[in-house]
């Protein structure tokens, strides 16, 4: 099995999905590529998570207002799940089709909002589309529940646009204009929620959507140029099919999965990275009549995908879960999971609850001096915890032979059972000095072995703290 | 007043769009009354100001500052062709750049001004996550602390000598190398000014103490840090906190959220000062208050929906209290799409302060010159 074999599937893994471990990407290399990747692309093949375990487990459970629940339940998914690119595309909508906690107040409802994208995020994006303006997470959210035939609310009108298919402009050029988004808001009039019980005295409910014919403006209007008595699903019809959507789409799809975009508002002035690479995904959009499993066919199988390793920052997502994916921990429903939860945030990514609408901002601007130290720091703590499954595995892959091992085999060694993962001439050069500093490295008997296994866990920490550790 | 290099700004961004109309109530005007049906605050409740205008009466502690003559009011807050999304406002008064996409902040080169060659990797300090990016510019160290009291960093190694040993590495390994891309010199840049920030913030905590008590929420609690900070003598010269995100975004029960919101603000900012004047440093701060837009005329039954031309303050010992700009008119006629017309152009307001508190050439941070309101002394 060729070296770049692992490197290449262990892109694919940390890309679309949070990660595996070494014994795992070889059975996916003795697999293929391509067929791991149609794998991915089909999360009803493989077995879903055992939800009622954290039904039983968490004893959030029963609260359905407060958040918590929903977000441990979202983050033991993303370690456990053996539908990696289902769960990674939840991540990722969830980034794009934005609700927040914030403003919907009711945790149970932002875990059912992500059920919708495990339904229908590698489907058709007219069906996500209208599902999602539809979802009373969503209605709530962006205010259409006060969106009135005879009061116009246009929030969500305006991003259903801006931020969820079009996009404000692309080449320099407006893709609709404030008419566009007086029309479309009236469209989505009377899409509101069933009248459900007063949290006091009864606690929350589950919300349902309820389309009401009474409070929908029903007259004409001019939408992109149409002319017509538009309800919601019409609108949603002429957005699927304009070319700014099949750019827009692509683009995010690009940014998240391929290599760093600048960030959303610049986009109408500021050509993609790779023009040839949207193009492809953009034919893909537009020849599937927006199938997103085929947009993500064609950028898995591509060469810019494929020449893509290391240009992407890390996610605090990917980080914490592609960190408990390494280490094995939390594999199974235990107390602990709410502050590897809470880690996530102070990095910058509250899971559930994206800072605006507009998701959060990406690539470098994951970083700062503050969430970099929180990055660096968590991260180092798992890998240097050497009781921990997965750091075990990599001792006792490290441990095989009995000679002496120089500083530059050892520090190459724990790079590529960590990965494999690509670092400068310099950071190496720094790590390799430190091991040599550590005296010679051995692990013939006991008590070296004992050692050994300690400097294995200390050199992980600095790996997961070079600036290269960063991207993913 | 405060010699000039002591002299700080502070920021507390109201971030969410606050309604400047049902902030800055004009409540002898009938039209207010017509435009604002639903969440229309009533004339007796409002904290007068003057004949015109007066306070929402949830800013008790605002108020009595005012009457101190320590709050100036700039009304009808803006800037020429208004963006009503969040982000995309947001980003124009953090960059001053109303027609393009722009990475710059103005406070990030207000920073490198006073700063040229990154000295001090905290003259700037972000409390909160994330950097806002009216902090940002490249080549300019600002810190972003969660937590001051846990910062640091590879705090989990155990042992004095394999943690100091981890740290020079680290140091090694973010020390600037040439030609590595830009993003990496971002990177290294930060893991730099990170470790050295982390040293310097840690006693800003230890050293603390007051006797005033902030609220139990995120907007006091990050205004406590700003004046820890302030207090640790680290050279700051603009520290930065946002309210909860997007909190101000009221399209919906405006009546209660934007009460509530400015029972939290209005104590926070009256402590905040108060702390700083307990341990004699309450000349040396400038706080000022914004949003990135305000709100429309007419309320939408419940709320309002995302506007212009909105307030904000600029507040401390050395400022004329009082109000400026002129308060846009409600009268449907004077509406531009249902929006009322900004008098002031924010740039303005920066200016001033740029200019008269941190004495500093204004123009080539907010991209050209604008008008005084004369509201510092």
């Amino acid at each position: 099995m060729a070296d770049s074999d692992i490197a290449l599937m262990a892109h694919l893994m940390r890309r679309a999905g949070f990660g595996a471990t070494r014994d795992e990407l070889e059975a996916l290399v003795a697999k293929g590529y391509e067929a791991t990747v149609e794998e991915l692309l089909h999360p009803e093949d493989q077995p879903d998570v055992e939800f009622d375990l954290m039904e039983r487990y968490l004893p959030e459970y029963g609260n359905l207002g407060a958040i918590d629940f929903s977000q441990q339940a979202w983050m033991y998914r993303m370690i456990n799940t053996e539908r990696q690119l289902q769960e990674k595309l939840a991540l990722f909508w969830s980034g794009v089709h934005c609700t927040g906690f914030a403003k919907v107040d009711h945790g149970r409802m932002m875990s059912v909002y992500i059920d919708l994208f495990r339904q229908h995020g590698m489907g058709n994006i007219r069906d996500l589309l209208v599902e999602l303006s539809k979802h009373p997470t969503m209605v709530q959210y962006l205010d259409n529940v006060d969106n009135h035939k005879v009061a116009v609310n246009e929030n969500f009108g305006r991003e259903l646009l801006e931020l969820f298919s079009m996009g404000v402009g692309m080449d320099g050029q407006v893709n609709y204009t404030e008419d566009d988004v007086k029309a479309c808001s009236r469209a989505f009039t009377g899409w509101n929620l069933e009248p459900c019980m007063a949290v006091f005295p009864y606690g929350r409910s589950v919300w349902r959507f309820r389309y009401d014919p009474t409070d929908h403006d029903n007259s004409e209007k001019t939408f992109l140029g149409q002319t017509g008595r538009w309800n919601g699903e019409d609108i949603v019809d002429i957005v699927a099919q304009q070319p700014a959507t099949a750019r827009y789409i692509s683009r995010h799809l690009y940014n998240f999965f391929v290599a760093d975009e600048p960030q959303v508002p610049a986009w109408q002035d500021t050509p993609p990275r790779d023009m040839e690479a949207i193009r492809i995904l953009e034919t893909a959009f537009t020849e599937s009549d927006g199938d997103i499993r085929a947009v993500l066919r064609a950028l898995f199988n591509s060469e810019f995908f494929k020449n893509a390793r290391f240009q992407k920052m890390k996610s605090p997502a990917d980080v914490v879960a592609g960190t408990m994916r390494l280490v094995k921990d939390h594999t199974e429903v235990k107390l602990g999971l709410w502050p590897i939860v809470m880690e996530c945030k102070y990095m910058g990514q509250d899971l559930l609850n994206p800072p605006t609408v507009e998701g959060w901002h990406t690539g470098s601007e994951w970083i700062d001096s503050g969430t970099l130290v929180e990055r660096i720091n968590f991260v180092a703590d798992q890998v240097g915890n050497t009781d921990l499954p997965g750091v075990k595995l990599i001792i006792d892959r490290m441990s095989v032979g009995t000679s002496v091992m120089s500083p530059e085999e050892f520090v190459d060694g724990c790079l590529d059972l960590i990965g494999p993962h690509e670092i400068g001439q310099e950071s190496r050069n720094s790590l390799i000095q430190h091991a040599s500093r550590g005296g010679e490295i051995q692990r013939s008997t006991e008590e070296e072995r004992s050692r050994f296994a300690r400097r294995v866990g200390e050199m992980l920490q600095l790996i997961v703290a070079t600036p290269e550790y960063q991207y993913g | 007043m405060a010699n000039e290099k002591e002299r700080v700004i502070a920021v507390l961004s109201l971030s969410g769009g606050n309604d400047g109309v049902n902030t800055v109530i004009p409540y002898s005007d009938p039209q207010y009354y017509d435009s604002r049906p639903t969440i229309g605050v009533g004339e007796d409740q409002v904290l007068r100001l003057n004949d015109d205008v007066g306070f929402h009466p949830s800013m008790v502690e605002l108020k009595q500052m005012y009457d101190e003559g320590k709050v100036a009011v700039i009304q009808g807050a803006g800037y020429p062709h208004p963006s009503l999304s969040h982000f995309r406002s947001m980003d124009i008064w953090h960059t001053c750049e109303p027609d393009k996409i722009a990475a710059e902040g103005w406070l990030g080169r207000a920073i490198k001004e006073m700063d040229p060659n990154g000295e001090n990797v905290l003259e700037g300090v972000n409390i909160g996550r994330g950097l806002p990016r009216a902090m940002v510019m490249p080549g300019v160290p600002v810190a972003s602390v969660g937590n001051l009291a846990t910062y640091g960093v590879l705090t989990g190694i155990s042992g004095e000598e394999e943690r100091s040993e981890a740290l020079e590495v680290f140091s090694h390994m973010y020390s600037p190398a040439i030609g590595s891309g830009s993003v990496m010199d971002y990177l290294r840049e930060t893991g730099t000014g990170a470790l050295q920030g982390a040293d310097l913030l840690k006693v800003a905590p230890e050293i603390y103490s007051s006797t005033v008590e902030y609220g139990n929420f995120p907007i006091a609690q990050g205004m406590r840090d700003v004046a820890q900070v302030h207090l640790a003598d680290l050279g700051t010269r603009v520290l930065y906190n946002t309210s909860p995100y997007n909190a101000f975004d009221t399209h919906s029960n405006e009546a209660t959220l934007h009460s509530g919101l400015w029972s939290q603000v209005s104590p926070t900012v009256a402590d905040f000062f108060q702390d700083l004047r307990e341990h004699n440093r309450g000349e040396e701060v400038l706080l000022f208050m914004f949003s990135e837009f305000g709100r429309r005329a007419k309320d939408n039954g419940g709320g309002t929906d995302h506007g212009t031309g909105g307030v904000c303050f600029v507040i401390g010992d050395h400022v004329k209290g009082g109000l400026y700009g002129e308060y846009p008119s409600l009268k449907p006629e004077d509406l531009e799409d249902g929006n009322l017309r900004y008098k002031v152009d924010f740039r303005s307001v920066y200016t001033e302060m740029l200019e008269g508190w941190l004495g500093l050439d204004a123009k080539p941070i907010v991209g050209g010159t604008y008008e005084k309101l004369g509201f510092l002394n």
